[in-house]
């Protein structure tokens, strides 16, 4: 008697190991992103360029800060997600495990020093 | 039972080039890749800049001499065309995923209005920057 279904022996065996989950976590995102970036960019583009008080200011504002918080956070995610894509095309084997942590931990540590930088200037 | 065969599956040979005209599509596309990369540039300045804000008045100036100088400037603009084109591109995959704007001649049409469209969203960006 078999155990497991045939479903069950071909799951995550596709080019990509997975199923849909990656494509649906790129369009979440990116509806995310849709409506965080182009606040974003006008605040950026209304800051750059200016001296150390008006931009320190301008981040300490709670608005401006939660904006660059989910900027960051959904932004670098949707990166790392879109590099792996990137990643998974080009590169294969350990070169390829080596990179998608690479693009992983890029984007965390940019979460962590955005949000550090976030809260020293709220404080 | 359980353990699948393993085979060395054919990679999948990239395309434009030897095998393809480049073609508006195919190259508005590749484009969406390469501005999402290129982005990162932008993402580590700006943290770069809010982090160096946060830290001292030294490292906020040693980090805000870069950030407006002309190299600054220039890959602040490139960024704003990027991630402009890269939101463009999105929506166009949302509209392809939806089925619409499938036909050949309105699809070169998307692809040439993602180049414009974000040309003119720069443009409209620097005005806000500038005025």
């Amino acid at each position: 008697m078999r155990y497991l279904t045939p479903r069950k022996r071909a799951e995550g065996l596709g080019a990509a190991r997975h199923g849909t989950a990656h494509h649906v976590a790129m369009n979440v995102s990116g509806w995310a992103l849709l409506f965080i970036v182009p606040v974003f960019v006008v605040v950026l583009a209304r800051t750059i360029g200016h001296g150390y008080e008006h931009v320190r200011d301008t981040f300490a504002n709670p608005l401006v800060a939660v904006l660059t918080a989910l900027f960051l956070f959904v932004g670098m995610r949707h990166f790392a997600r879109g590099a792996q894509m990137a990643i998974e095309d080009y590169a294969h084997g350990g070169t390829r495990t080596a990179l998608v942590m690479l693009a992983n931990a890029v984007s965390y540590l940019t979460i962590a020093a955005g949000f550090y930088a976030l809260i020293k200037l709220a404080l | 039972m359980s353990a699948p065969k393993r085979v060395e599956r054919p990679l999948s040979p990239f395309m434009i080039g030897p095998y393809y005209r480049p073609q508006i599509t195919s190259i508005s596309s590749i484009m969406i890749r390469i501005t999402g990369l290129g982005l990162i540039v932008a993402i580590a300045l700006i943290t770069a800049l809010i982090f160096a804000a946060a830290v001292s008045k030294p490292a906020f100036d040693c980090v805000n001499w870069f950030a407006t100088s002309w190299l600054g400037w220039l890959i602040w603009i490139a960024s704003a065309w990027a991630v402009w084109y890269h939101l463009l591109g999105g929506v166009r995959h949302f509209l392809y995923d939806a089925g619409k704007f499938m036909d050949i001649p309105t699809a070169e049409k998307l692809g040439w209005g993602m180049f414009i469209g974000a040309t003119v969203l720069t443009v409209i960006t620097i005005i806000i920057a500038v005025v």
